[in-house]
């Protein structure tokens, strides 16, 4: 089972730490991204540019808008992700929970859906 | 023939109530599937119907029972109309495992895994609630939905969702492990006190008490304290506060459905087998040194349930006791209670002036029993002008009936206002 972590952070919070806090975040994200590798739980994970480089594409009747953004009205933007594999929930969260941005921000936990060869008819929620 | 099939039926009947939660919990366990697992138990039982009267009632009926519901899933599984390569998997992992289904400690193990998973956190506590009652307890959804003052749909869908996040997000059926199992256990203890407090003290609603609650509640604690693979202290002091405060069960209304304030009650209407088994439980939770918030509440409903009146009361011991709780549980409710037993001590100045504190405060000031405890000691100072405000006020936020009229009974008792108003 895959599961990826959303790692939200306010971005002001984020600024506020100091080039060595920073740094220091960095390498604890690092080596802990190497120890989730070697336990065999890493997939990928990312650590992302400031909510400000962002742009929001749509496509609405064949027609795409580009616009800044997003707008979020939410305090925590996201800040990176991790994608782990775990045999269920509660190793997922052992697993998450470790993650060293978790004590600066928040992290959501979200079961991967596989996505499968659909009858036509087959809707899942 | 008709003789022999009634009391077989009595007897089918009386193994459905003892032992189907437990049937379930292995079925859940096994199919890793609350609805199979319940459909499986259903047809288990009504093959133990068909059977039992012809064969008799096999010498394990819980191990026949598992056996049989589980090859009913497997029938269940293959009949399915989209009968994909998983459950064609399981149903053939189902039918060839040689599962040791006598064994009891294991089907023990089945229910706490249940308790765990239905308080897992990633459930909302409305869903935890409901699903415990529905899955632990065996109430059904109108049952639960009678006790939480809600309509079925709501308990049902609360149930649906839940059951979809465990399968969705894969919430594994497992107790714990060791390094997180306080943690864990916190919730559940938690989620059985809120059940308690439902049953005890309905937060709104024209009966004082549903006891049928209270009693799932004690019956839950004490099945978790009989299956934790540790003795854990809180879960000990949690069992004998609920014991501790069912006691007074009887004495806490009068026969015309009022309420009767704890100084009022007839003691000897208290019920001493459960105080005894409390007792002795704070006791054994007390002396583990490492207790918590429940440990220091039923420690004080032991003071009051072997004192023989309130002035006899050893209000000192109280007061200290609510100290340790105010470190280890602060809270404004705390404070209140605390203030109420200094009032005790020290007299009822001593105490207005704690409350008083505390509502200056802010926390309180929406809380009913904050005023009507200030109230009480202003009526026993006989500043019946300053009392009927705060009786008054306190009257103005409680929702409970019975709480309602006790306030109402107060004011009439402090006879007409000094300035008489319409109406």
């Amino acid at each position: 089972m895959k599961y990826l972590c959303l790692v939200y952070t306010e971005e002001a919070k984020l600024a506020a730490l100091s080039d060595q806090e920073f740094a220091q975040l960095d390498r604890d994200s690092l080596a802990y991204d190497n120890e989730m590798r070697e336990a065999g739980h890493f997939v990928v994970a990312h650590a992302l540019q400031s909510v400000d480089s962002a742009t929001t594409l749509r496509v609405r009747k064949n027609k795409l808008s580009a616009t800044d953004g997003p707008f979020a009205e939410t305090k925590e933007q996201l800040c990176g992700f991790v994608l782990i594999a775990a045999k269920d929930l509660n190793e997922a969260i052992r697993v998450a929970s470790k993650i060293p941005s978790a004590r600066v921000g928040s992290v959501e936990v979200r079961p991967v859906r596989e996505l499968a060869e659909h009858e036509p008819w087959d809707k899942r929620g | 023939m008709s003789g022999a099939g009634d009391t077989i039926s009595q007897r089918v009947e009386e193994i459905y109530r003892t032992e189907s939660r437990r049937v379930l919990a292995t079925l859940i366990r096994l199919l890793g599937d609350f609805d199979l697992a319940e459909e499986a138990l259903q047809n288990a039982f009504a093959a133990a119907v068909a059977a039992w009267p012809r064969d008799g009632v096999p010498q394990n009926p819980r191990a026949w029972l598992v056996s049989a519901g589980r090859f009913k899933a497997v029938d269940m599984l293959r009949r399915r109309a989209r009968f994909d390569a998983v459950e064609r998997e399981l149903a053939n992992a189902l039918e060839s495992t040689t599962v040791d289904e006598a064994s009891p400690p294991e089907l023990d193990d089945d229910r706490l895994r249940l308790i765990f998973v239905c308080c897992h956190p990633a459930l909302p506590p409305d869903s935890q609630l409901a699903l415990t009652l529905r899955e632990v307890c065996g109430l059904r959804t109108e049952e639960i939905a009678r006790a939480f003052l809600t309509t079925p749909p709501t308990v049902a869908q609360r149930i649906v969702r839940a059951k979809s996040k465990i399968r969705d997000a894969k919430i594994p059926y497992e107790v714990p492990a060791l390094a997180e199992l306080h943690e864990r256990l916190e919730i559940v203890l938690h989620v059985i006190y809120l059940i308690f407090n439902e049953g005890y003290s309905a937060s709104s609603g024209a009966s004082l008490t549903r006891s049928d609650l209270t009693l799932e509640a004690i019956r839950l604690a004490r099945l978790l304290a009989a299956l934790l693979p540790q003795p854990d202290s809180e879960a000990t002091g949690l069992l004998a506060l609920m014991l501790l405060q069912q006691s007074r069960q009887a004495a806490r209304t009068s026969a015309d459905g009022e309420l009767v304030l704890l100084e009022d009650q007839d003691r000897s209407r208290w019920n001493r087998d459960q105080i005894a088994e409390g007792v002795a439980l704070v006791r054994k939770a007390l002396a583990t040194r490492n207790f918590g918030a429940y440990t220091l509440q039923a420690a004080i409903a032991a003071i009051h349930a072997q004192a023989p009146n309130s002035a006899a009361t050893d209000w000192s011991e109280i007061t200290g006791l609510y100290d340790l709780l105010k470190k280890v549980d602060p809270s404004p409710v705390v404070e209140l209670n605390r203030a109420v037993a200094v009032a005790m001590r020290d007299g009822e100045v001593a105490g207005l002036e704690l409350i008083d504190r505390l509502l200056a405060a802010g926390e309180l000031d929406n809380y009913p029993f904050a005023h009507a405890g200030r109230a009480e000691l202003l009526r026993r100072l006989g500043r019946n002008e300053e009392a009927r405000r705060s009786y008054e006020r306190a009257l103005a936020l409680m929702g409970q009936e019975p709480e309602r009229r006790f306030l109402g009974r107060r004011l009439r008792e402090l006879g007409a206002p000094d300035s008489p108003r319409d109406g």
